[in-house]
């Protein structure tokens, strides 16, 4: 790990300012990610802002039916909210399938959103890697590739987005809040979490539309009463401690046999936590039964790219779907 | 709950507390990279990056730059070792380099993490940051990495690990025999490699004082880390002293000495300051082997009744530049049943890989899986319960050499793990459980029993304050081998256990071979037992002796000890104990030393030892996922010495099969020659969530052949023959056979070829 | 005993340390200790080699086995991630300090720590330390009501000497006893 200065931040406008004011300044919260790739020489920042002691850690249930959280809140915070359990369960398991039970102690819920990829290219620090040097080529193209995505991939970048909770969250059109600072002074933006992950293309350096020093201060998860009843599967090699190869948030409204609402997203096979919104309009107004699943799960996946490797992922990820959907509504306790 | 001495019961079996368990639970435990010394410097290692070339050019002077760096070396200044020793098993009790060749002495790029140079800085942060600015450049040449990349330059070695084992066995005429077979069974199988990853990363601390240099090392060998050092730096074994008192896990990984200690050493003499040189995790899978890729061909022929009439089996894996390394897969296999028919060949390819190393069960766990999941098919085939098919091949006999068994309990072991996982309620079709299939697999386990090349030897001392100290220059890789020679030295001295200490893991006390390949308990409690009850004999012939004893003039054939008091054993009120005799005499202590082995090449029997795998497991062919639900196992391992590390051991054993069959895999990157998932993070081992309960029983042999005690040993069975049961559970679960390791989520997603 | 916030909290600008040494003061294990350290170093760099308290291990340096898990302000986290700068002014727990929050602990054992020794739960010992702290944030935290549970929450730290079925056994039995 290069050697770095320290600030403990007081004020988030401060510290806005600071990293701002500087590439090379790093904001520092949980450090899941960011010391991690410190000690790997994939981030090199000479600077880090602390800013675990600024005023962001609440989790507010909206009159709306919804939520805000706060971006330094803990992910084991939020997955044991009260408000996040009964309103959005899916919110509640995501976090609590993902990393460990330390892990989640330590990591924010900002920094969740701005993890980085786990592909081995990027994370090696030499390999080349568009992410990490643009306009350096893409090794996982014809490298080792079992766990990279199929969809939203591009001749440029394959990595697939690691979140979990950032599945059910794109499922729920959450949004992104977060204070700026620009020439004209300090200000607050809000992200619609649709825009907010950004798809390799031709740059895969750019994962997300904030400028450098925009600090995310927090969450909002509009009110949705389907997802009191939703669920997010996981499927990996391992039963813990491991990213999906595959997962699902998935909340669904039926009336008398026919789908009336749908959420569906899916993790572990996308460039970024991958809004299902193909299969969401097939379904609506669908009986709820196995083929039209299974139609639905085709029509999303039609367009997956694979490699030799990960060639398993758009079966599996169909079939996860199916089987979310099957799930819900399989006891038929819906209205 | 089970330290309170019962004088009257045998030490020997209890299940004894872990004598060092405060140690552990309390974080006291020193390891190798924990020894505190003034004056520490830290040393990490720089690995090339490509497989195979040249370098060109290292540019150190960056690193040289950075605060606190006090030594960048590389081949340019790290100097010569005095020569290579050869690859000899740990086991052997002298040197034991993990491969024939040396890194940082020329400019020759063998296999990528090939250790390139090594830094050394006041800390360890300053080492690593300055480890990464050391600017390699390299003239690239073709590797090979993968058995695709080169099937055409396999060869037919000789021989294979060190010599010791032959390139091909055969007897009878497999060929002829499969023609005239009722049933034949042919398959091709395939493993990924593996790396062991103990969670303590190896690791040295060095320091020389004068020509004196300490090391502390982890190691499975403190004797195997000294003659290896030794030979490569070129001085006297007798200069240096190796002490490893905690191991952090092995697996093999420490079974050989890799090139970590000396280079501490060399950095240690560099600088003129005590080194510590730990491996980082990614290292781990460059530094210190792993079990190789490695395709098998196994052919069975039957007659109608099932009885085996031929086996035919061939391996084909990968091995360094340098060696003829193969793990022993085709060891067990020849010998598991009756059957007159047998060849067996080694193929290997040269690589650029380091040498791959033993990584526990080695070879059984391959050379089983390919075994226990044919016979598996084999009884699908004929019809057969699976039990009883291997029942009808039960061999009476080694089949390999025609020698009698030293001790056996087979088939007692299959009864009883069948019982133990409820093998009748096996069904077809199989039960299920919402979206899982449940099915039950079973397998056969053997392990060999090895014996050390030279004498294990041990020193006993009784103190005249009544306690005891037994040593033995053998490290305890978290065996409970410590606590098991405790309870050894407690009985052949008659002594509570408490008033026994066992000190080991230190080459300035009695030499032993490293403890490898199950073989630990065997040997070294045949020394420690000699040395101990040498002892005795000599504590009572002194108070027979001594006119101040109550015991002058018995005969020494009849005093019993018990509890550390020696009496006559027609009048157990005449007598005295250790304490008394050896402080009328003002002697402080009184010691013995004893010695065992090695046996003999050519013993009049054969010794495996036995068990049976049973698995449960539940399967979601929908989405591919396989969860374990129960493990029981029933093994026949001779005495056992403390039943409850023992079964600790075989529990741990059984959960890397399951972990073998399921999850391990590391895979090559093809294009650069490196390994691509080099953190725990993506070379997966199994966490809580993945371990059943497991069942573990002991079936009881009576061993009077392989060693003093009849210890067979506990530390690979356990793992033998598990992915087998785990496999054949699946294809009771769905029907489909996967014939590689690991089985995962893709081999069951993607419908099977036509 | 308590352990003071960092005094030095003017505007941020004002207040950056490093890359050299710096002085930090860290609350471990109920005692306040000063060290000189860049910011850079982690917290289990500093436990081990400044404070000498090897108990919380490195087995992988970058959050995927657990070996290094301590508490701060009561809380399992990994010690490897965590830079140590960062925990001025919280309390940080170690496997030393857990029998007796001053750290000695002579000859005391918790509870959990007696029953890893009582049930086998460990082989090697290098993951031990890092499994007690974490089986006693898990109950504490509540997640150890029954075995799946206990399974799934104590998956952040490997043992691969496997010994996660004694594991368990241990962690029922502590609970049961609190």
């Amino acid at each position: 790990m290069r050697p770095v200065t320290y600030l403990l931040a007081d004020d988030v406008e401060g510290a806005v300012r600071t990293v701002t004011a500087d590439p090379d300044t790093h904001f520092l919260a949980g450090g899941t990610t960011e010391v991690d790739l410190l000690r790997q020489n994939v981030l090199t920042p000479h600077r880090l802002v602390d800013i675990n002691r600024l005023p962001l850690t609440g989790i507010e249930a909206l009159p709306d039916g919804g939520v805000r959280i706060g971006a330094l809140a803990r992910m084991s915070e939020v997955a044991e909210d009260r408000g996040v359990r009964e309103r959005f369960p899916m919110i509640s398991r995501a976090l609590e399938l993902g990393a460990s039970a330390q892990l989640r102690h330590m990591a924010s819920m900002g920094g969740n959103m701005m993890q980085k990829v786990r592909c081995g290219y990027y994370r090696d620090g030499e390999s080349p890697c568009n992410k990490r040097l643009p306009g350096s080529g893409c090794a996982a193209l014809t490298g080792v590739s079992r766990t990279h995505a199929v969809l939203g991939t591009s001749e440029h970048c394959i990595a697939t987005h690691p979140s979990d909770v950032a599945v059910p969250l794109v499922a729920l059109d959450a949004r992104i809040h977060t204070r700026i600072h620009t020439r004209t002074g300090d200000g607050e933006r809000d992200h619609a979490i649709g825009d907010f992950f950004l798809e390799p293309g031709d740059t895969p350096d750019r994962e997300h539309p904030l400028a450098h020093g925009e600090l995310i201060t927090a969450i909002e998860v509009p009110g949705l009463p389907i997802a009191r009843r939703s669920l997010y599967l996981k499927v990996r090699d391992r039963e813990s401690y491991e990213f999906a190869l595959v997962s699902v948030a998935a909340a669904v409204d039926m009336v008398d046999g026919v789908i009336g609402d749908v959420r569906l997203a899916l993790g572990g096979v996308g460039t970024r936590p991958w809004r299902a919104i193909r299969a969401e309009e097939f379904l609506i107004g669908a009986p709820a039964i196995p083929e039209n699943f299974e139609q639905a799960a085709r029509i999303e996946l039609s367009d997956a790219r694979t490699t030799a490797m990960n060639a398993f992922k758009p079966e599996l990820a169909r079939r996860t779907l199916v089987r979310a959907l099957e799930t819900l509504t399989r006891d038929g306790s819906q209205r | 709950m089970s330290t309170s001495a019962e004088p009257s019961t045998s030490p020997i079996g209890r299940p004894l507390d872990r004598v060092d368990g405060r140690a552990k639970v309390t974080g006291a435990a020193r390891y190798a990279a924990e020894v505190p010394l003034p004056d520490l410097t830290h040393a990490v290692l720089v690995g090339a990056r490509v497989a195979c070339g040249r370098i060109t050019s290292i540019d150190a002077s960056e690193a040289e730059r950075q605060t606190g760096v006090l030594a960048v070396l590389t081949h340019e200044n790290i100097g010569k070792i005095a020569g290579q020793p050869p690859l000899l098993p740990s086991l052997a009790g002298t040197v034991a380099p993990g491969e024939t060749f040396f890194p940082m002495q020329s400019d020759q790029i063998h296999y990528a993490g090939q250790q390139v140079a090594l830094v050394v800085a006041e800390t360890y942060e300053q080492a690593l940051h300055a480890s990464r600015l050391v600017r390699v450049e390299y003239a690239e040449q073709p590797s090979v990495t993968v058995i695709d990349d080169a099937r055409d330059q396999a060869y037919e070695p000789e021989a294979i690990f060190a010599g010791f084992i032959p390139g091909r066995a055969q007897r009878g005429d497999v060929a002829q025999a499969l023609e005239q077979a009722d049933v034949t069974v042919d398959n091709t199988f395939s493993y990924a490699a593996n790396h062991h990853n103990p969670i303590e990363p190896s690791a040295a601390t060095a320091w020389w004082e004068g020509d004196r240099l300490t090391l502390h090392d982890t190691t499975q060998g403190v004797t195997a880390t000294q003659h290896t050092v030794a030979a490569l730096l070129g001085i006297p074994h007798t200069r240096i002293r190796v002490v490893s008192h905690f191991t952090g896990g092995s697996f093999g990984a420490k079974a050989m000495i890799w090139h970590h200690p000396t280079l501490a050493a060399l950095a240690a003499r560099a600088v003129h300051r005590p080194v510590r040189l730990a491996l980082t995790r990614e290292q781990m899978f460059t530094g210190c082997g792993h079990r190789e890729e490695q395709e098998h061909h196994l052919t069975l022929g039957a007659d109608q009744r099932g009885r085996l009439t031929a086996l035919r089996h061939h391996k084909l894996s990968l091995t360094s530049p340098f060696d003829h390394w193969a793990e022993p897969s085709l060891g067990v296999v020849g010998q598991m049943y009756a059957c007159p028919h047998y060849e067996g060949a080694y193929h290997l390819i040269r690589a650029n890989t380091m040498t791959p190393t033993f990584m526990r069960c080695p070879g059984e766990a391959t050379g089983l899986f390919s075994l226990e999941t044919s016979m598996d098919e084999l009884a699908e085939r004929l019809g057969l319960d699976p039990v009883e098919l291997r029942l009808r091949n039960f061999a009476e006999t080694d089949p390999a050499s025609g020698k009698p068994w030293s001790s056996n309990g087979l088939e007692e072991c299959y009864r009883r793990g069948a019982e133990r996982i409820g093998w009748h309620r096996r069904a077809e079709p199989p039960a299920r459980d919402g979206d899982w299939v449940i099915g039950l697999g079973m397998a056969a386990s053997a392990y060999p029993v090895y014996g050390p090349n030279n004498p294990a030897r041990a020193r006993a001392r009784v103190y005249a304050d009544g306690t005891a100290v037994v040593q033995a220059a053998v490290t305890d890789i978290g065996t409970g081998v410590l606590t098991a020679m405790t309870q050894v030295a407690a009985e052949a001295l008659c002594l509570p256990v408490e008033r026994c200490r066992f000190e080991g893991g230190d080459t300035d006390l009695p030499h032993v071979a490293a403890t490898v390949g199950s073989s630990g308990a065997g040997m070294v409690s045949a020394a420690v037992y000699a040395a101990a009850t040498e002892l005795r004999a000599q504590l009572v012939a002194r108070a027979v002796a001594d006119e101040g004893s109550p015991l002058h003039g018995a005969d020494p054939d009849h005093v019993v000890v018990r509890d550390g008091r020696m009496m006559r054993g027609d009048a157990p009120d005449t007598g005295e104990s250790y304490a008394e005799l050896l402080r009328r005499n003002f002697l402080p202590d009184s010691e013995a030393t004893g010695s065992w082995g090695p046996p003999p090449h050519d013993v009049p029997y054969a010794a495996l030892t036995f068990g049976a795998q049973f698995a449960e497991v539940a399967v979601d062919p929908e989405l591919g996922l396989v969860r374990v639900r129960r493990l029981a196992g029933a093994f026949a391992p001779g005495r056992v010495l403390n039943a409850k590390t023992a079964r600790s051991q075989l529990m741990g054993g059984m959960i890397w099969g399951l972990s073998q069959a399921l999850l391990e895999a590391t895979h090559m990157e093809p294009n650069t020659g490196r390994w691509a998932n080099a953190s725990l993070g993506e070379y997966l081992v199994p966490v809580n969530a993945d371990a059943p309960e497991v069942d573990v029983d002991f079936v009881d042999v009576e061993e009077n052949l392989v060693n003093p005690l009849g210890v067979k040993g506990v530390g690979e069975v356990g793992q033998a023959g598990v992915a087998a049961a785990i496999a054949n559970a699946i294809h009771h679960a769905t029907g489909r056979r996967i014939r590689k390791m690991p089985i995962t989520i893709e081999d069951l997603v993607v419908a099977p070829e036509a | 005993m308590a352990v003071r916030t960092p005094e030095a909290s003017p505007g941020p600008e004002a207040a950056e340390r490093g890359p050299g040494p710096v002085k930090v003061r860290l609350g471990v294990n109920g005692r306040e200790r000063g060290i000189d350290i860049e910011p850079r170093v982690s917290l289990l760099e500093v436990l081990r080699a400044e404070l000498d308290l090897t108990g919380a291990k490195r087995g992988c340096d970058q959050g995927t086995c657990g070996a290094c898990t301590v508490w701060v302000d009561g809380r399992r986290v990994l010690a490897c991630l965590t830079l140590a700068i960062t925990c001025e002014g919280r309390e940080v727990t170690t496997i030393e300090g857990l029998a007796r929050p001053d750290g000695t602990g002579d000859g005391q054992l918790h509870p959990m720590q007696e029953e890893f020794i009582a049930q086998d739960a460990f082989q090697c010992g290098y993951c031990t330390p890092g499994q007690i702290m974490s089986a006693v944030g898990c109950v504490q935290e509540g997640h150890a009501t029954d075995d799946a549970e206990i399974k799934e929450w104590m998956s952040g730290n490997i043992c691969r000497c496997a010994a996660y079925p004694h594991i368990r056994a241990a962690i029922r039995a502590a609970r049961d006893r609190v």
